[in-house]
């Protein structure tokens, strides 16, 4: 070729180039968090685990509703007590055109079991959870056995993303990720750039085994602060953002050229009250702790869950977007108790209560919690102090930073106390996330009485303890029959929550903004993806 | 003049070893990051296996040992949050912050000096009064608050400006740049304005105030005496004597600018390092967040240094005998 054939070939490039991009159809996403790494067993930050989602699959996926359904398994099934059968799906290629067979399942659970170093958070204690142990029957077949009967398998397993032996063996964990080199995945989309702090991108892959995908390529911009994110979908900087301000919701669903989809999130938003006998934030009205601690009182909680105007703080701080509860995991997830409804608001009621276990003058108490980790977090702490302090039990708020609420939280001081590390609040807010779907890890977690030795109760920073519910809560974990394990878990939940072992505000609800050309079908968990979002016909 | 350099190099390296165990220490008493990443699910074997991996569980001075030996390997750690050296974050996110301090930079000087100059030559004219006044309010109004503001009306309202990130970047000498791209500049003109504002005000308040005393000394007198025509007597005379407090005032500010550039960063969702510290103290990063702070320190003891070498080599004075001049 000669060189000026080779201009004119260059020139006819550059020219064609325009056309094939404005063919192509391109979804831009803001959004709040942005992904830190591409491998998949890295953390399990949601900003990570959605983008991973569009690149890797796992071998049961979760419905909008995180129920579970067939992902890179067609089909489970117990074959005995302590065995789970998984039919692989036959026919699916990774992105580079290798076959997926049952080798990659077993490498992606040997990789997670010898530990992933450095991973902050790596998804490997769901394969210790009932001791699991994987073999390959043929290249379509899997068993995982584990010590004793063990219901909730697919939840587990919906957790951990399947990555390619021929490409990730022996790889360098994260770093090799984010170069693209091992992010090869079975997904609807294919890496393409990962640029930190400005922009991540996927591309469609053409042979993905569920029909081709719908865009050609996805952008995923993180945009931190709130209104910024909002500015840019306002000005078409990008097609749809996560998280829109809860004060401006009204601004964009008035808007034609704006849409707004809501779904009800797995987050449940709740007060820990501590169950130790002295807590050292709650005095009386000369200031010392109070003995006994009036929270182990039920009728004091009880008084406490009353006394909160939740459809106040619905409509005054949550925009509306806050479903009041009682229950601890939403409507349609594995576990809710039809019936159970939220507290209504009824302050007589609540200082009847306090006068009747012989706290007619009331109390003092510090409520904690955080003022970054959950929407609104930091107004719902001054709301409820307000309302407490009503009925008499005078509310002081100490809100923090998460990087500093979770540690004491849960650990107390122990980096700068020795000997501190057990839970330091005596009543704080927090939020608890029921991501498989299913609740029994949920009451595990959070009713369970706190074991470090089994991991129950792994969650329940107010060391509440009741053995009804303990009962149930191990007997549900061992139960593989559905029907029997909701019935068992809803009698746990009802048990606790009439206990008031804790007082749940509400959950919150995902919302998300984007062009009225978009239709999105939201997630309760909270993921943003592409794969649920399509073009108005 | 070598034992004044090498004296400097002892006192920056003192003030480095200063403050890594401020900055060290200071970051690892904060929570616990384990705490922040971990599942729900992930129960105390699970925290502890993590713990021990990520090597939290040494005594804190063990760990500021194994620190300091790493970093005169010039390791400053793997970031948690990315699980790539840190070091190699901060340089492939630095060109983007320096981009934006130095257009900023020339952006305060282009606006600022010939308003300055303006206010300095007739002081008592309503115009001056504009000036000085836009300087004040430059001064005083939170950045974060004219950012949003920039982004409701330029973005928003009139849709002129694109309201978050970075443009179409070429590569020049291995960093990847914006400056030389028009979507590049396109997005680079707000969040780089928002950043010149103080500098802005700075080199107007400079300027101005550096106008008035010159105009009446005696050499401009005796410029003016001899019939030298104004301009020249503006552009080579006065200009050549203001600059000099403006240029070392300036210095001293770009380093906090490039190293603070937190806010606009946020704003804009610019990829620098400010918005990757401001990530990284979120979820406490603590190899991230200790190494871009040693990265800021060993940057400001390089420009006093640089600074303090030219001085000496301009004032004898300095070199001398430090205050006894």
């Amino acid at each position: 070729m000669n060189y000026r054939m080779s201009w004119f070939l260059a020139a006819g490039l550059a020219m064609a180039q325009p056309a094939i991009a404005l063919a192509q159809e391109v979804l831009t996403i803001g959004v709040r968090s942005e992904a830190a790494s591409m491998d998949p067993h890295w953390t399990q930050l949601s900003g990570d685990t959605q983008v991973q989602e569009h690149i890797f699959e796992r071998l049961v996926g979760l419905s909008s509703t995180s129920q579970p359904i067939p992902g890179l398994a067609v089909s489970w099934a117990p074959i005995n007590e302590t065995t789970w059968e998984f039919k692989l799906r036959e026919g699916v290629k990774w992105h580079d055109g290798e076959d997926f067979t049952a080798d990659d399942v077993i490498f992606t659970y040997d990789r997670l079991r010898a530990g992933v170093s450095g991973a902050p958070a790596s998804p490997a204690f769901q394969l210790e959870k009932g001791g699991k142990q994987w073999e390959k029957i043929d290249d379509y077949t899997v068993h995982i056995t584990t010590d004793g009967p063990y219901p909730t398998m697919a939840e587990d397993l919906a957790m951990l993303p399947i990555i390619a032996e021929h490409a990730a063996a022996g790889v360098e964990p994260s770093v090799d990720f984010n170069t693209g080199q091992a992010a090869i995945g079975t997904g609807p989309y294919m890496f393409e750039e990962y640029s930190p702090g400005s922009q991540i991108t996927v591309k469609k892959f053409p042979d993905y085994w569920g029909g081709e995908p719908h865009w050609d390529q996805v952008v995923f911009r993180p945009v931190g602060q709130d209104s910024a994110r909002l500015a840019a979908l306002l000005n078409g900087d990008v097609d749809m953002i996560d998280y829109p301000p809860t004060i401006d919701i009204p601004q964009l669903v008035e808007d034609p050229n704006f849409t707004v989809s809501t779904i009800p999130a797995d987050r449940l938003i709740y007060i820990i009250p501590g169950n130790k006998h002295i807590e050292p934030f709650i005095t009386d009205a000369a200031g010392n702790p109070m003995v006994p601690n009036p929270l182990r009182d039920w009728r004091v909680r009880k008084a406490l869950s009353l006394s909160i105007n939740r459809e106040a703080i619905r409509d005054r701080i949550m925009g509306g977007a806050a479903l009041p509860a009682k229950n601890i995991v939403p409507p349609g997830f594995f576990g809710y108790v039809e019936g159970l409804d939220a507290d209504p608001y009824d302050p007589e009621q609540a200082q009847a209560l306090l006068a009747e276990a012989g706290y007619a003058d009331g109390f003092n108490i510090t409520l904690h919690g955080p003022n970054d980790r959950y929407i609104n977090d930091a107004r719902i702490l001054e709301a409820v102090a307000q309302m407490w302090s009503r009925v008499g039990i005078t509310t002081e708020v100490d809100a923090m930073p998460r990087n500093v609420f979770f540690s004491r939280l849960i650990r107390g001081d122990e980096l700068s106390m020795p000997g501190f590390d057990v839970p330091e609040f005596s009543i704080a807010l927090t939020g608890w996330g029921t991501v498989a779907g299913e609740a029994t890890y949920t009451v595990s977690g959070t009713l369970e009485t706190y074991n470090a030795a089994t991991g129950g109760g792994n969650g329940n920073f107010g060391r509440y303890s009741n053995t009804e519910v303990d009962a149930r809560s191990v007997l549900a974990k061992r139960t593989i029959d559905n029907d029997a394990r909701r019935a068992i878990l809803e009698e746990a939940i009802t048990i606790g929550m009439l206990d008031y072992a804790y007082i749940p505000i509400h959950f919150q609800v995902n919302q998300w903004g984007m062009k009225s050309t978009l239709v999105h079908e939201p997630r309760t968990n909270e993921r943003t993806r592409a794969m649920d979002v399509r073009r108005v016909e | 003049m070598a034992e004044f350099i090498v004296k400097r190099l002892l006192q920056a390296l003192l003030v480095l070893a200063v403050m890594t165990v401020l900055v060290f220490f200071g970051v690892n008493v904060i929570g616990n990051p384990v705490y922040i990443f971990a599942s729900s699910e992930c129960d105390q074997p699970c925290l502890d296996a993590i713990i021990k991996d990520l090597g939290l569980d040494r005594p804190i001075w063990e760990q500021y040992w194994v620190f300091i030996g790493n970093m005169f390997q010039g390791d400053l750690g793997n970031s948690f949050t990315h699980g790539v050296p840190a070091m190699s974050l901060i340089w492939q996110r630095l060109p983007a912050t320096l981009e934006l301090a130095l257009c900023a930079l020339v952006i305060a000087l282009i606006v600022g000096l010939p308003l300055g100059v303006a206010a300095g030559l007739r002081p008592t004219h309503w115009t001056s009064r504009v000036i000085m006044g836009f300087s004040m309010l430059a001064f005083s109004v939170p950045v974060f608050w004219i950012g949003l503001i920039m982004i409701i009306v330029f973005s928003v309202t009139l849709g002129w400006m694109p309201a978050i990130g970075r443009g179409d970047t070429v590569e020049v000498f291995g960093a990847d740049l914006s400056l030389f791209t028009l979507d590049g500049l396109h997005h680079l003109a707000m969040p780089a304005f928002t950043l010149s504002l103080i500098m802005m005000a700075m080199v107007i308040r400079l300027t101005r105030a550096g106008m008035r005393e010159v105009l009446f000394s005696d050499y401009i007198k005796f410029a003016r005496a001899n019939g030298i025509r104004e301009r020249r007597i503006l552009s080579l005379h006065v200009m050549r004597n203001i600059l000099i407090p403006i240029v070392t005032v300036l210095g001293m500010e770009f380093g906090g600018v490039i190293a603070f550039a937190v806010v606009v960063e946020s704003i804009f969702s610019w990829p620098g390092v400010g918005k990757m510290l401001i990530d990284a103290i979120a979820v406490l990063d603590r190899p991230l967040i200790v190494a871009y702070l040693i990265f800021v320190v060993i940057m400001f003891v390089l420009l006093n240094l640089i600074t303090d070498i030219l001085y000496s080599l301009l004032d004898p004075r300095v070199r001398l005998g430090g205050n006894s001049g």
